[in-house]
């Protein structure tokens, strides 16, 4: 490995940095005397270009990912569901940024921009990590990343207490995420997620099954932290109330997309690797008999995903039902959206099937997020809260924001023909596709009983907007950059809902050279 | 063409959000527009298609890779229940004239939830049908929240949790029959051939039909029916008891009857003479028959009366399906038509014609005001109503229960004993509310005379005798000459219970 091999798979990595140390240089160097607004508009700018240069250089990308010197195990993966995540992580981001021009809760944009952009490029790394060590150090940049992003309004104490407690956590879950990792280390003597998924079916590995599942449960803890899944999730409604609204929406978006991209990546290779073993007759050589179901990586996983998935989407869905601040409802419900994924995750196939389910599902639900925090921005801005009281009347006082809410609200809730029922109609298929058993069946009837629930405290927002009368008279004003940025988004959710195909066939493009 | 009447309701419903406010004259017109050329459609639909089976209107592939197809096609059911769509649409429209509250968001939720109900009638994609099913919810929700009265938001909370946890469970069988059929197909039509494994049927057919049944008032899951119909604006209750209900009953016949013919198998022993779920779902619709009367009796709110009386006349509809008999599933289908003109009649007149005037609806009250004299238009088609859902002779209600209980006497004759005990409750009810509201015994005492005269109410508009006399003249033709509808029901029918749906 020469490290022009490993410039020629970060191209975009490399490109979002230099973005972000562009930003600082024109933030902090040329137009530090400059008004506010010009020192925003040019970071934005900045950024942006930043995310659409990664996007552009991606096609240039080694195919077939960078190997290991004298292996065909994949360090950096390329290409299909990596682009897919990829793509989807920078143009999250773009949307986030966005949301930054007319905000006013930090004079430090150009740090703002830069950390995001720096977060970005850690969500990119973890989506084509196949090695422990890297995807540790991918993790780490985004949350640290995102503990910065967090902590950002300064002048507000709910910033600084929710990115304490969000930083205590991380730290927390970093550690519990390393000691499993050592264990797998210490078992197969290797850091690599092939080899590992391999050696995990070693004879010596099987006489020590106590271990790999210590190890699953600390893996399963620190990324379960990441994804906000039920019991790992106490950061997550505090965070997304205190933290900055531009900084909220990353967190709930491309923080996501990143970690279930990884998710994705680990389930994949435990399969892969089982499919090499059973295929090489390695299994039947060393054991006499049946090989028990519970070897290897993929069983012990699944099984604790599926718990995960249940949990988060049992809790998540009831808790959001007592809440009366608009962002920890959708903390509560973006927990409750993990645990619907994570059920994907559980049911995993070999085939692309799971792993375009899972992207589709958490691509539209992070733009369709994006939206809702944007559009709960601007209401907290003008009414200083974003108690459910801060809704009422909102018809009357903004017409157009009313209706975006109306539409990204809904789709959250699944209601057709809006984007996020295709992307849960897709999932579910996706689980009974791989699995028709009864257990897999049962889950999803959960699931989709859940939905039902959701549907109360979505419309307990929606209510306040439409039906009550206004507290106040004074009509809430967005930004025109936000308002036309909210108004895409929103047209993008009926759009892809309404065209389901469009974006699978676009998913699909990814996978045409492989 | 049938498919436009669907089209041209949402993009009414969009013009009518995007019109300035403050222009209800407009809003009205166009609403009025709109749906009078949808039920231009639905007639000329019904009239083409006379003598000729399923016609498929448009089948393009519409997620190619998961094969849904987006297929729209109507048969003979399809078209009797968009005729009545676009009935009630033009009347609904035309009792809501007096609306001057949000006038131009009222009707866009109007059409909208209009336009997802003919979308449900004419879907023949499984998926479609539940995506035109799911997109009837939100109006219905802001239309009792928004306008509503009595407990509006408990009611239309309610109405909106109970839809969406039926089609949740009908969510629930559609994943599982696409992922068990195998034909990587939505389609009703291969669905229907798929040959899906019995044992699936078995649990699939009472998941899909109380799924679709809690919409079409089966009792126990019924309760949203009465308290969604009283705080509904009168065009919505129309709309709910006129056409929604009948989503769920559709429901029940095309998907679940449709698709699952062996759920309604013996079971190979039974339980106090129970020994399939036809027998569950049939002991259901006759509790449903019976309870809905006894407590349509009791009420002291007029418009509870009428409430109650839609849960009981729904279980006529739903017994009619499960009797799996020609002539009893013919029965239900009408049913769903006369008591979609019936009910949208009834609530007519006690919310608009009655209640948008004395601003009461307690029984007790309307006594003291002797409407009879007072306002004899609302008296006089009150007693042509209620000889309608009282199922006289030469009305369309007497025709449809008469096929149902014959139906029931062929699958087991005491389930007509028992529904027939329901008619003469129905009698009673409708009679009582017919003394109390409009023609009381009790004279006026002396001291009750105010001393400027008997106030005027205002006078009766001509929205409300056009539409009135729209659905008069519907009950009447339908009543008189039942084979206007009969020869497209019966073959659609007989294809559907003949399997298959060919």
């Amino acid at each position: 490995m020469n490290y022009a091999d490993l410039f020629r798979v970060t191209l975009s990595e490399t490109a979002l940095d230099i973005a972000a140390l562009l930003v600082l240089v024109v933030d902090l160097g040329f137009l530090r005397k400059a008004a506010l607004q010009i020192r925003v508009f040019s970071a934005v700018l900045i950024g942006v270009f930043g995310c659409a240069a990664a996007v552009a250089v991606m096609p240039f990308q080694a195919e077939g990912g960078l190997s290991y010197p004298g292996s065909t195990d994949l360090l950096l993966a390329t290409g299909g569901y990596t682009a897919i995540a990829q793509v989807g992580i920078l143009m999250l981001t773009v949307l986030t940024l966005f949301f930054l021009v007319g905000s006013d809760f930090t004079k430090h944009v150009g740090e703002f921009v830069s950390v995001t952009l720096m977060a970005a490029t850690g969500g990119l790394l973890i989506c084509s990590a196949q090695d422990l060590l890297v995807i540790f150090v991918g993790l780490e940049l985004l949350s640290l990343g995102l503990y910065v992003l967090t902590a950002f309004a300064k002048r507000s104490g709910k910033s600084a207490e929710s990115a304490m407690k969000y930083y205590l956590f991380g730290g927390m879950s970093a550690a519990f995420l390393l000691f499993g990792f050592s264990y797998l280390y210490g078992l197969t003597g290797s850091t690599n997620l092939h080899e590992i998924m391999r050696g995990l079916f070693a004879p010596a590995v099987l006489n020590s099954t106590p271990l790999l599942y210590v190890a699953l449960v600390m893996i399963a803890a620190g990324l379960g932290f990441k994804v906000a899944a039920v019991p790992f999730h106490l950061w997550a409604p505090d965070t997304y109330q205190g933290a900055p609204a531009p900084a909220a929406a990353f967190i709930a978006s491309v923080s996501k997309v990143a970690s279930f991209a990884l998710l994705i990546g680990i389930s994949a290779a435990a399969l892969h690797a089982m499919d090499q073993v059973h295929g090489a007759g390695l299994v039947t050589a060393t054991l006499s008999g049946d090989a028990p179901r519970f070897m290897g990586f993929h069983w012990g996983w699944s099984t604790l995903m599926a718990i995960l998935a249940v949990a988060s989407m049992v809790f998540g869905n009831l808790a959001a039902l007592a809440q009366d601040s608009v962002r920890r409802l959708l903390a509560y419900s973006a927990i409750a959206h993990a645990g619907y994924i994570l059920l994907a995750i559980a049911y995993f196939s070999r085939s692309n099937v799971s792993a375009n389910a899972i992207l589709y599902y958490i691509l539209t639900y992070g733009l369709t997020i994006i939206g809702a925090f944007g559009a709960v921005s601007v209401v907290e801005r003008v009414n200083g809260s974003d108690r459910m009281d801060a809704f009422l009347g909102l018809y009357k006082r903004n017409g157009l924001l009313a209706g975006i809410l109306l539409v990204l609200f809904l789709s959250l809730a699944g209601i057709p023909p809006l984007v996020g029922f295709w992307a849960k109609f897709n999932l579910f298929a996706a689980v009974l596709q791989v699995n028709r058993g009864a257990t897999p069946f049962t889950l999803v009837a959960i699931a989709v009983a859940m939905s039902a629930v959701s549907l109360y405290y979505y419309l307990q927002v929606l209510k306040r907007v439409f039906v009550m009368p206004p507290s106040n008279a004074t009509s809430v004003k967005g930004s025109p950059l936000a308002m036309g940025v909210l108004a895409l988004i929103t047209i993008a959710v009926i759009a892809l809902g309404c065209l389901p195909g469009l974006m699978q066939s676009w998913m699909a493009s990814f996978y045409a050279g492989m | 063409m049938l498919a436009w009447t669907i089209y041209i309701s949402f993009a009414g419903a969009l013009m009518l959000a995007l019109l300035p406010k403050g222009n209800a004259a407009l809003a009205r017109a166009i609403a009025l527009v709109v749906a009078a050329a949808g039920f231009a459609i639905a007639i000329a639909g019904f009239a083409s298609g006379a003598g000729q089976g399923r016609v498929t209107i448009i089948d393009v592939p519409w997620v190619p890779m998961m094969g849904i197809h987006y297929t729209l096609a109507a048969d003979g059911i399809s078209r009797v229940l968009v005729l009545l769509t676009g009935l009630a649409a033009v009347s609904g429209v035309l009792f809501s004239w007096n609306i001057e509250f949000r006038t131009n968001e009222f009707f866009a939720f109007f059409l909208a939830l209009i336009g997802g109900v003919y979308g449900v009638f004419l879907s023949f994609d499984l998926f479609l049908l539940f995506v035109f099913y799911e997109i009837a919810i939100v109006p219905k929700y802001f239309l009792i929240a928004i306008w509503g009265s009595t407990r509006r938001e408990y009611a239309a909370m309610k109405l909106a949790l109970y839809s969406f946890v039926g089609s949740a469970m009908v969510l629930v069988v559609l994943l599982a029959a696409y992922a068990s059929s195998g034909s990587h197909s939505t389609g009703l039509v291969s669905l229907a051939n798929a040959n899906l494994p019995v044992s699936f049927q078995m649990w699939a057919f009472p998941v899909a039909f109380i799924g679709f049944g809690i919409l079409a008032g089966l009792w126990p899951f019924h309760t949203w029916a009465p308290t969604g119909h009283v705080a509904a604006p009168t065009a919505a209750s129309m709309l709910l008891a006129g056409v929604v209900m009948k989503l769920g009953a559709y429901g029940c016949l095309r998907v679940a009857i449709g698709l699952f013919p062996h759920g309604l198998d013996p079971w190979g022993w039974s339980f106090w003479g129970i020994g399939s779920w036809r027998d569950v779902f049939a002991l259901l619709a006759v509790i449903g028959i019976i309870y809905g009367a006894l407590v349509a009796l009791a009420q002291t709110d007029f418009k509870f009366v009428i409430g109650y009386s839609s849960v009981s006349h729904m279980g006529f509809v739903l017994l009619g399906l499960v009797t799996l008999t020609q002539v009893g599933v013919d029965g239900a289908v009408l049913q769903m038509f006369s008591h979609g003109v019936i009910a949208g009649l009834l609530f007519a007149i006690v919310g608009r014609i009655v209640y948008e005037r004395t601003h009461t609806r307690q029984l007790g009250e309307l006594e003291g005001m002797y409407l009879g004299r007072r306002l004899p238009f609302a008296a006089w088609a009150f007693v042509i109503a209620g000889m309608a859902s009282m199922g006289l002779p030469g009305f369309s209600g007497f025709v449809a229960e008469l096929q149902v209980l014959i139906g029931a006497w062929i699958a087991k004759p005491w389930w007509t004993a028992a529904s027939g005990v329901g008619i003469v409750i129905g009698v009673a009810y409708t009679w009582r509310a017919l003394q109390k509201a409009f023609f009381t015994d009790r004279l006026p005492r002396p001291d009750e005379h105010p001393k400027e005269g008997w106030p005027k109410f205002d006078p009766i508009t001509w929205p409300e005798i056009t539409a009135t006399c729209l659905l008069f003249g519907a009950t009447l033709i339908v009543g008189i000459y039942p084979s206007i509808l009969l020869n497209s029901i019966e073959p659609a029918v007989k294809a559907l219970l003949a399997g298959g749906m060919q």
